[in-house]
């Protein structure tokens, strides 16, 4: 970043552009013209700062000056006032929720201050497009040293000494999955990147592939030495267009840089990297479901063993590896094994990136260190829950993990914890609920994705969520009788122990979670037919609020099927045996007179 | 397979000849083959996966079975302004499934469905990972975001 004095750097991640922050950089280029400042000024545009809650970001450097929800129409303003004038934008700076101070330094955002990021560490500083600022950022260093001063054996055992577990989901040991495939004699292998991030409510591998896809390809071509593999596929989701696109450049660069391709760094190494492409299919996470996707195959998972790392992609031994896992790799090489595993907790190390999302002030894509809290991480990095509301539980591991509740909130967060609490770490996706979610639909919510995405090869898999669904809809919609919340874990422990895949095996996890933390709301909708959250639309029933109603009866006017009776200037009442449960008429009431129960 | 029948011209089963060759006609390559397809027809009807099958040398039911598992692929043709509404669980919990069901009564189509004039057609996809912007919609290119039930007419008035 030599030769210009400031650099504003403009988020061009898959969120931020969605708000228009390609033309916010468009007009911020405009106005530096328009005043000559083009070349003492640079705009950037970065991957992810990972502050989705309040973007479009454009972050101004050296400073660090952080400014959130960027309208193109603000460009004029940082150009003239803070570019010319050195004066802030005061109206473009974060807020604290709690103390309403205005922070302009991001270091200084309760969001930042407990992060560490590793994986993440390029995100937002580089501009992913060029090759020369990874170099800047001591890119491609940790592959020169390796393939040129340590023997394959080394580097591995470098890479198990970290401690570095699979970020994927299982948490598998790298170094011990890299040292299976190198021992398997082959002619030909491969290392494979899964960047297939299926689970909802995950975006990491993508803001690191967008945001950093070099580190990326370099941890791939070290992996390649280590296991002695001359080739690497990344099979990547088709509905990530921007960070495919990434990709493609980033490996057309390092080709041309010779850091991709034949002799790498005149050494005897060779190493190149090709794209595939999925198409869809959340099973295709699992390793063997996603080797028989690249093989132009049906996605659907194979038993273990044997292990990709004996028989993989066309029968070869092949290193799968997630893009967040190898994310760390390049950093492990520079500063060294016992740096990373002084971090962490005694069996993860290292840090975890987290999409935060859900009923949270502070949207977003964070990286801290094992063993933080769930507490640190919703109250202090997270801001708390939206809108004054009370926490109730949160979401970890996605569709295979399950929900946690505030005695869950000292927890330090690492991967046996996480099980041992009835989670999992899983890919990383972090949903914050509120008092007004209910916990039954939440659990329906992930049958039915389950249900959606089972391959179908294996019965308990196909059928078994197929009929838990059903059992939850029934509670839901006020079928359910008591002795249906014993069947629904008797039902759910079968799937766990037979199904073929990690899908089927963690599939029940939401509901057992839910129905452990959360029997109460469950028990309350099979024998009182009530949801307490007054989320289940067949279990509510409105009702007028004799002291609020004002008779003005806007209510009976609006309700579609005549169920509200009463004089002018007189309460109302709701006929519960004809309403169908609309909710026009608490929409209609302007004087709070209608509740929902 | 379809309930649409259509009959190919010499340039699509041309154009479709070209992609195959262009993989060599390789059978691992089926699914780049495939995403080539539907880039250029906007879906994967029987008849295009019958040219797909003469040419590499696949049986059509297992085209068909590939279609037919990844979601991404589609044998019905999308509505000319194709929405599409995360149903990601971020989105999710912020109310996602109320825009849907807003869209899906304003069009009086289901998800999986396209307007008999063919403008929109409704899908809902899994997260697109613009969480901080939950709920999203996607018509075509344009993304939506924070979106609630009340906005869907006017959003849909843009298209008219």
């Amino acid at each position: 970043m030599s030769g210009y004095s400031m650099h504003l750097l403009v988020c061009g991640g898959t969120g931020c552009r969605a708000s228009h922050s390609e033309e916010i950089e468009f007009k911020l280029r405009n106005e530096l013209e328009k005043r000559n400042l083009e070349d003492t000024v640079k705009v950037l545009s970065t991957g992810c700062f990972g502050f989705c809650e309040k973007g479009p970001i454009v972050k101004v450097m050296p400073d660090n000056t952080f400014y959130t929800g960027v309208t193109p129409g603000d460009a004029e303003d940082i150009i003239a006032e803070h570019v010319v004038l050195g004066r802030t934008v005061s109206r473009l700076i974060y807020e604290d929720p709690s103390s309403k101070e205005k922070v302009p330094d991001s270091k200084k955002m309760g969001f930042s201050k407990k992060q560490l990021r590793i994986a993440l560490r390029n995100c937002g500083f580089i501009n992913p497009e060029n090759i020369n600022e990874y170099i800047a950022r001591e890119g491609y260093m940790a592959l020169g040293n390796v393939i040129t001063d340590i023997s394959p054996e080394d580097a591995t055992r470098l890479v198990k000494d970290s401690g570095l577990r699979g970020r994927g989901g299982a948490g598998f040991s790298t170094g011990l999955k890299w040292e299976l495939t190198a021992a398997t004699p082959s002619d030909e292998k491969y290392v494979v990147c899964n960047a297939d991030e299926g689970d909802p409510g995950a975006f990491m591998d993508r803001s690191i592939l967008e945001g950093d896809p070099h580190n990326v390809l370099e941890a791939m071509a070290i992996c390649g030495y280590c296991i002695g593999a001359d080739k690497g596929l990344i099979y990547i989701r088709a509905e990530y267009p921007l960070a495919i696109e990434r990709l493609k450049t980033a490996i057309k660069q390092a080709r041309e840089y010779g850091l991709l391709g034949k002799n790498i760094m005149g050494s005897d190494f060779s190493f190149d990297i090709e794209l595939k492409y999925g198409a869809g299919a959340f099973v295709c996470g699992e390793e063997t479901a996603l080797i028989h996707s690249m093989e132009g195959l049906r996605g659907e998972p194979s038993l273990k063993p044997p292990f990709p790392s004996v028989k993989g992609y066309n029968g070869k031994p092949t290193n799968v590896n997630n893009v967040e896992t190898l994310a760390n790799v390049p950093i492990i090489f520079l500063k060294g094994a016992d740096w990373f595993s002084s971090i962490g907790t005694e069996k993860s190390k290292g840090t975890k990136v987290f999409a935060l999302a859900g009923k949270i002030n502070n949207v977003g894509l964070i990286e801290v260190p094992m063993g933080t809290t769930l507490r640190e991480v919703i109250f202090e990095i997270g801001g708390g829950i939206k809108d004054g509301k009370k926490f109730k539980a949160v979401q970890t591991g996605g569709p295979s993990g399950g929900c946690l509740t505030e005695n869950h909130l000292d927890t330090p967060i690492d991967f046996d914890n996480l099980i041992e609490a009835g989670s999992m770490m899983g890919s990383g996706g972090m949903i914050v609920m509120d008092e007004d979610d209910c916990m039954v639909s939440v659990a329906k919510f992930y049958l039915d994705f389950t249900v959606e995405e089972s391959c179908g090869k294996c019965a308990p898999c196909r059928i078994g969520n197929k009929r838990l669904y059903e059992l939850l809809d029934h509670i839901c919609s006020g079928k359910g009788k008591v002795e249906v919340l014993d069947r629904l874990r008797l039902m759910s422990e079968v799937i766990k122990d037979t199904s073929l895949c990690g899908l089927g095996q963690t599939s029940p996890n939401p509901v057992l979670s839910t129905l452990d933390n959360f029997y109460d709301e469950y028990h309350a909708h099979v024998s009182d037919k009530k949801c307490p959250a007054g989320q289940c639309k067949d279990l509510m029933e409105y009702f007028i609020i004799e002291e609020n109603c004002v008779g003005c009866t806007a209510c009976a006017r609006v309700c579609p099927v005549n169920a509200i009776t009463g004089e002018r200037k007189k309460p109302h009442e709701i006929n519960q045996d004809i309403c169908i449960k609309c909710g026009a008429c608490m929409e209609k009431c302007k004087f709070d007179a209608i509740i929902i129960q | 397979m379809s309930s649409i029948k259509i009959k190919l011209k010499k340039q699509d089963i041309d154009k479709i000849k070209e992609i195959t060759a262009s993989f060599n006609n390789e059978e691992h390559e089926l699914i780049n083959v495939l995403h080539k397809c539907q880039q250029h027809f906007g879906y994967l009807p029987a008849e295009v996966q019958e040219v797909i099958s003469d040419e590499m040398d696949i049986p059509t039911a297992k085209i068909y079975g590939i279609v037919t598992f990844y979601s991404f692929f589609t044998m019905t043709p999308k509505g000319k302004n194709p929405i599409s509404i995360c149903m990601g669980t971020a989105c999710y919990v912020r109310g996602g499934e109320k825009v849907l069901d807003e869209f899906k009564k304003e069009l009086g189509i289901e998800a999986g469905q396209t307007t008999k004039d063919g403008k929109f057609s409704i899908s809902s996809l899994r997260c697109v990972g613009a969480c901080g912007l939950a709920p999203v919609v996607l018509i075509g290119e344009k993304t939506y975001g924070r979106v609630a039930p009340d906005d869907v007419k006017e959003i849909l008035a843009e298209y008219k």
